[in-house]
């Protein structure tokens, strides 16, 4: 198979607004939720300022008392109640915006995580040849995590500080335009001190993804290796390696944050500075009268100074959460587009109703018949084909790499109810055949036909539903016992499942269990011993009752005792079907219909168990090989 | 638990410490310039003293570059110790899962050990950082503020005795409820994430199946219950934001009421009014940032407690890691062990199993599936720990060795493998880190795994890829039996490491067996006679018994359950 690619970086967002749009486009569905959400932080910011404004006039109401003596209680009252009323209005709106946001950021962040998902399923066996779990696991977890981040936080942020920019900014221009000339410098030196040190604590996110990265993908194989480590006692050089990427990342780490953590104080003194400035030159215009400016002016224009840097270095501050959750949500979108499974076909699989005189008509119910059917483009016919489970293989060339050619020139035929063998060494091509089978790996046109049907032409879910296949590595799921055997048939009786796993041999063992059935497997079946996965994997593939049958290895971790048990309940369960068989056990496949001995991707040998030995070939070989200690 | 997480802090202690130091000098510079501001407003600007003013200035722009730097420092220094202590905790975890046993290893799942060590402990070095730099600086602010505010005026300060309450009242009631919410949802999150893992596994089970829109429906219940679980958990806390407000304004109308009525009275000035709002909002703020700390520190309490179950885990298997117990020779002894995973003699894996393996013998072991015959094997490199009776390795108890000792002696290849990513020769090196170049060809000669090394284009530097995804089923178990052997151990176990390898490979690498490795005592479990049928002895094990014992001879005459196997794997040999 070829060797995995490093898809980690691009790291950096390398389009930050089409990110950006793609992620909000997940918020469908929500527009009015949006509008309340804009409306509650801008109403919520707008309190805030609106509240300080007014705490001027009620002091002045009560200065005017002083110096008149004369208290206009009411008025005071009047502006108490209003400042209550903004103030509450403000408290209300937070409550709503936050609750609304918290609503959509977690639908938003669910949508994505399941069209990743979704895609995921839908990408050819070769992307996961190409990729380390670590890699793709890091898309569910840290990637998403960081967009969460981003959008239960900065973006309310983002509104509510430029809203209270806006506002103190308007204020600022219509008390005096002159000295607003100053703020807009200082605002101008903040951006670019922000851009600056933006840009060296974003390379340094960056450089800490990435070694995050490194050091996930290294526990995730040593955790999983677990027992290997052990077994060699490498924990003290794995303790080693992992201390060197530990390392890295948290040097890289230590980097980025301080660039992080160092930009709050500058803002802040940095607005001190501004403060002194806009102190001095004000003075002096009041004093000088430039531009009918006043000390009352001044003192207010003072105060606004200091609420316009607060919104400024809060914004800053969420800039890195935002290009970390940008660089995430770019590595979750360049596996959302990625070229799903190619399939073109367009012959269906359906129930079918077979009349004595071998009529054919679709059936709307399971009928235990099947047929293809087969629309004709041309002239808008369609005819079916019962699936019987031949399958042709013409002169079939394939590498999983162009360059490295792994079936050279595969002929074979197989029919409906034949069982048929491959044999040969380790890396001979058995298996290969059988991924050409189910199309996991594509071939050119018209080279594989199943039931005179090019495989190119049939819709891959109903190839794949037409056959069943055990593979040697067993794989279960997270479930019961019951729902894993299910698995090859979802709607499968409870009768079904224990008349499968009666057939498999695996009901003794599964009733030892400690709730039968009922047992939840976790971790790929941990609790199970390798032969017993295997029993489960048959019984997962009887159930499913499909005309093909693979076999890859699927007995290799049974005792031939368990395996002449289940000897009998195999035969009725490949009784009528078409079925490929590859084991090292020879004993396995000597009741073959055929036999085919593949060398270096070849077929160099073909026939019967007793033709072939009558041949005194490689497969006599084998086969004596087997006993010749005996 | 806290103790166990946070002595984490070690060599960035200083750090540690000096962030809150630095970050107390900053925020004594942020205190007092509102101070050197209301001088320049009300003795400069309102009275028009330029000279007093640009003096003034001056001094505020040397304080500021004080608090600049203190600032600068205090970043710094969280940074390390922030990333340090993530750095220590990560290591120990490793550490600490490396010491574990294969029944500690079965208790978390793999899929949660390695949830533990990414997320959780980013969590906790984020809360971390975020406390040692207001941990401080928010009580101080609330000191200072406290102190000026009642200074002003202490009638007024009362207003305070009504609004603290309140919002602590409020920020424990948030606390104590969201909690279990967290920790519900991290769990979700776990099943979440082995859900992706183990489709990631077993594509191609999903695919053979056609079962992509089955997994996807499965996949949305999961993130179903993740956003569920997160609303329930996050509601909770966005409640602080909103609650605080309230209070804040509610303290500022009651000021402004109580305070206007004073003034009027002549109890106090506009001016001192105006700043003890300023005093108001200081102090509340600083409540609210306590509070949100407070938050931060619960939300990272449910990936502490997840953490520290790992650290304060006790391998279940004590290494005696100073014993210099070296094995006499390859004999190995059982006497009367039984086993049970749970721990429970009523659910025995192993029953009672006596048995003597003389130093340098072939021993095959032939049983059904799930009779225990790779338990039986696991507990001598002492993988699991027998639960009543003493298995004996060349002459001492295996609890007598350091483990490294003995598993260095006794290697075993396991049936489920796993090769990693590198080189071959890297995961050759596994077995014997200094192996020259001959001692790796010779042991994959033995293991017949050099023809098909050599025959890649890169040889011995050919990258197996993740999980050794580039050769097959065969040769990685040759290769691992490979890596076996260059420990060159004492006594070797073959757990059915074989089955992917076809029956002529087989009895060549037997071959070399019996040649190059004479004096090794070898355990071979296997499901084919012929695996075994040449050993010295052979082992017939039965539901977690020892039922028969002899040689392929003997075991014909004396063993039934030895001939079924034998003649179930004749059949057609005859014909």
């Amino acid at each position: 198979m070829p060797p995995k690619a490093n898809m980690r970086p691009p790291a950096k967002p390398r389009n930050a607004f089409a990110s950006l749009k793609r992620i909000f486009s997940y918020m469908y569905g929500f527009k009015l939720h949006m509008t309340f959400a804009v409306i509650g932080i801008i109403l919520s910011a707008a309190a805030g300022v609106v509240g300080t404004n007014m705490l001027k006039p009620i002091i002045d109401n009560i200065d005017d008392a002083l110096k008149t003596g004369d208290w206009d209680k009411d008025a005071f009252i009047g502006l108490l109640v209003v400042l209550s009323a903004v103030y509450a209005m403000g408290a209300v709106s937070t409550f709503v915006y936050q609750r609304v946001m918290m609503k959509v950021s977690t639908t938003t962040l669910m949508r994505i995580r399941n069209d990743l998902f979704d895609k995921m399923e839908s990408l050819p066996v070769r992307f996961f040849d190409k990729h380390t779990h670590g890699e793709l696991m890091s898309l569910y977890t840290n990637d998403t995590d960081a967009i969460r981040e981003m959008l239960s936080n900065s973006v309310a942020q983002f509104i509510s500080s430029a809203v209270t920019i806006a506002g103190v900014l308007i204020s600022m221009i219509i008390l005096s335009w002159r000295l607003t000339i100053l703020v807009i410098v200082m605002f101008f030196l903040m951006i670019k001190i922000v851009g600056f040190i933006g840009s060296h604590s974003s390379k340094g996110f960056i450089a800490q993804q990435k070694a995050l990265g490194t050091v996930n993908g290294y526990i995730e194989e040593m955790i999983d290796g677990q027992k290997v480590v052990k077994v060699f006692c490498r924990e003290d050089k794995a303790d080693e390696e992992f201390d060197i990427l530990n390392e890295q990342l948290c040097q890289a780490a230590t980097k980025a944050n301080t660039f992080a953590n160092v930009l709050m104080p500058i803002m802040n003194n940095l607005s001190y500075l501004h403060y002194a400035a806009t102190a001095i030159i004000g003075g002096i215009m009041a004093v000088k009268g430039i531009g009918g400016m006043t000390v009352g002016t001044v003192v207010a224009y003072l105060q606004l100074t200091r609420s316009f840097s607060h919104p400024i270095t809060q914004v800053s501050q969420q800039l890195n959460s935002v290009l970390t959750a940008l660089a995430g949500a770019e590595r979750i979108f360049n596996v959302i587009d990625e070229q799903p499974e190619s399939d073109d076909g367009y012959v269906t699989l359906v129930n079918a109703d077979i009349t004595p005189d071998g009529t054919i008509t679709e059936a709307p119910r399971r009928t235990g018949r099947w047929a293809w059917r087969h629309p004709h483009k041309a002239d808008g016919t369609v005819t079916y084909t019962e699936v019987h489970g031949n399958v042709e293989f013409d002169d079939v060339y394939f590498g999983y790499e162009p360059e490295k050619t792994v079936l050279n020139g595969i002929t074979l035929y197989a029919h409906a109810g034949q069982k048929i063998a491959f044999v040969g060494s380790t890396g001979a091509g058995k298996t290969t055949i059988t991924n050409l089978i189910n199309r996991f790996y594509d071939v050119p046109d018209g080279k594989i036909r199943y039931d005179g049907i090019n495989i190119n032409k049939i819709k891959k879910d109903d190839l794949r539903r037409s056959q069943s296949i055990v593979l040697q590595d067993t794989h279960l799921f997270t479930g019961t016992v019951m729902e894993n055997i299910r698995y090859g048939k979802l709607d499968a009786t409870d009768e079904e499942v224990y008349a499968a796993a009666k057939l498999a041999n695996a009901d003794t063992f599964i009733r030892h269990l400690e709730n039968g059935y009922d047992t939840m497997l976790t971790a790929d079946g941990a609790n199970l011993s390798q032969g017993q996965r295997q029993l489960l994997a048959i019984a997962r593939a009887a159930v499913a009752d499909p005309p093909v049958l693979i076999l890859d290895e699927a007995t290799s971790s049974i005792d031939t005792r368990t395996e002449a048990l289940i000897e009998k309940g195999m035969d009725s369960l490949m009784e009528g079907r078409t079925v490929f068989v590859i084991a090292h056990r020879l004993s396995t496949v000597r009741n073959s219909n055929a036999i085919m001995v593949l060398e270096h991707g070849k077929i160099i040998e073909r026939g019967c168990h007793s033709e072939l030995i009558a041949q005194h070939g490689k497969y006599y070989q084998l086969y004596t090989g087997m006993f010749e200690l005996s | 638990m806290y103790r166990t997480i946070f002595s984490n802090v070690g060599q960035y202690r200083k750090q540690a410490i000096l962030t809150p130091i630095t970050i107390i000098g900053e925020v004594i510079m942020e205190v007092t310039i509102p101070l050197v501001m209301a001088h320049i407003i009300d003795d400069g600007v309102s009275r028009g003293r330029i000279g007093y003013v640009a003096g003034l200035g001056g001094l505020m722009v040397v304080m500021a570059l004080f608090s600049l730097a203190f600032g600068a420092l205090a970043g710094r220094f969280s940074a390390v110790a922030g990333m340090g202590f993530a750095k220590n905790l990560r290591s120990a975890m490793f550490r600490k899962v490396q010491s574990f046993s294969f029944a500690n290893v079965d208790k978390f799942s793999t899929a949660s050990l390695t949830t533990r060590l990414t997320t959780d402990v980013t969590n906790i070095q984020n809360a971390f950082m975020m406390f040692i730099r207001m941990a401080f600086r928010s009580p101080i602010m609330l000191i200072c503020a406290t102190i000026m505010a009642v200074r002003t005026n202490a009638r007024l300060s009362l207003v305070f005795l009504a609004a603290i309450p309140l919002l602590g009242g409020a920020v424990f009631f948030i606390i104590s409820k969201a909690h279990p919410r967290f920790r519900k949802m991290l769990t979700q999150y776990d099943d979440m994430n082995a859900k992706v893992q183990e489709n990631l596994i077993g594509i191609r089970v999903v695919k053979a199946f056609a079962r992509e829109d089955y997994e996807k429906k499965r996949f949305k219940d999961n993130t179903d219950s993740v956003r569920r679980a997160q609303f329930m958990a996050e509601k909770l806390v966005i409640l602080t934001m909103p609650i605080m407000q309230l209070v804040m304004y509610g303290s500022i109308v009651a000021i402004m009421w109580f305070g206007g009525n004073m003034a009027v009275d002549g109890d106090i000035k506009t001016g001192e009014l105006s700043s003890f709002i300023m005093y108001v909002s200081q102090i509340l703020i600083s409540l609210m940032m306590l509070s949100m700390l407070f938050i931060m520190f619960v939300i990272s309490r449910a990936s502490m407690q997840r953490v520290a179950e790992v650290l304060e885990e006790e391998p279940s298997i004590k290494d005696n890691e100073t014993a210099e117990t070296m094995p006499q020779d390859g004999s190995i002894s059982f006497r009367n062990v039984s086993f049970s995973y749970y721990n429970d003699m009523a659910n025995l894996a192993l029953d009672h199993i006596d048995l003597d393996i003389r130093s340098g013998e072939t021993i095959g072991i032939i049983g059904g599936t799930g009779s225990s015959k790779s338990t039986l094997v696991q507990l001598i490199p002492r993988l699991y720990e027998a639960t009543e009776g003493t298995v004996t390795v060349g002459g001492h108890d295996v609890k007598e060795y350091s483990l490294d000792t003995l598993r260095s002696q006794v290697a075993m290849v396991l049936q489920k493998n796993v090769l990693f990513s590198g080189t071959i020769r890297d995961n050759l090196r596994w077995g014997n880190e200094k192996a020259t170049d001959e001692e790796i060809i010779a042991a994959c000669k033995s293991a017949c795994a050099h023809d098909f090394v050599v025959s890649f284009p890169d040889g011995y530097d050919t990258d197996l890829g993740q999980g050794g995804v580039n050769v097959s089923g065969g040769q990685k178990q040759r290769l691992c039996i490979a890596r076996a052997l260059l420990k060159k151990p004492r006594i070797i176990i073959l757990d059915d490491s074989t089955s992917a390898v076809d029956t002529a490979t087989d009895s060549s690498i037997r071959a070399a067996f019996r040649r190059d490795l004479a004096d090794t005592t070898t355990i071979i479990i296997a499901q084919r006679i012929t695996s075994v049928m040449d050993a010295d002895r052979i082992i017939v094990m039965d539901n977690g018994k020892i039922t028969d014992i002899g040689t392929h001879d003997e075991l014909m005459q004396k063993s039934s359950i030895y001939r079924e196997v034998y003649d179930s794997q004749q059949k057609g040999a005859d014909e």
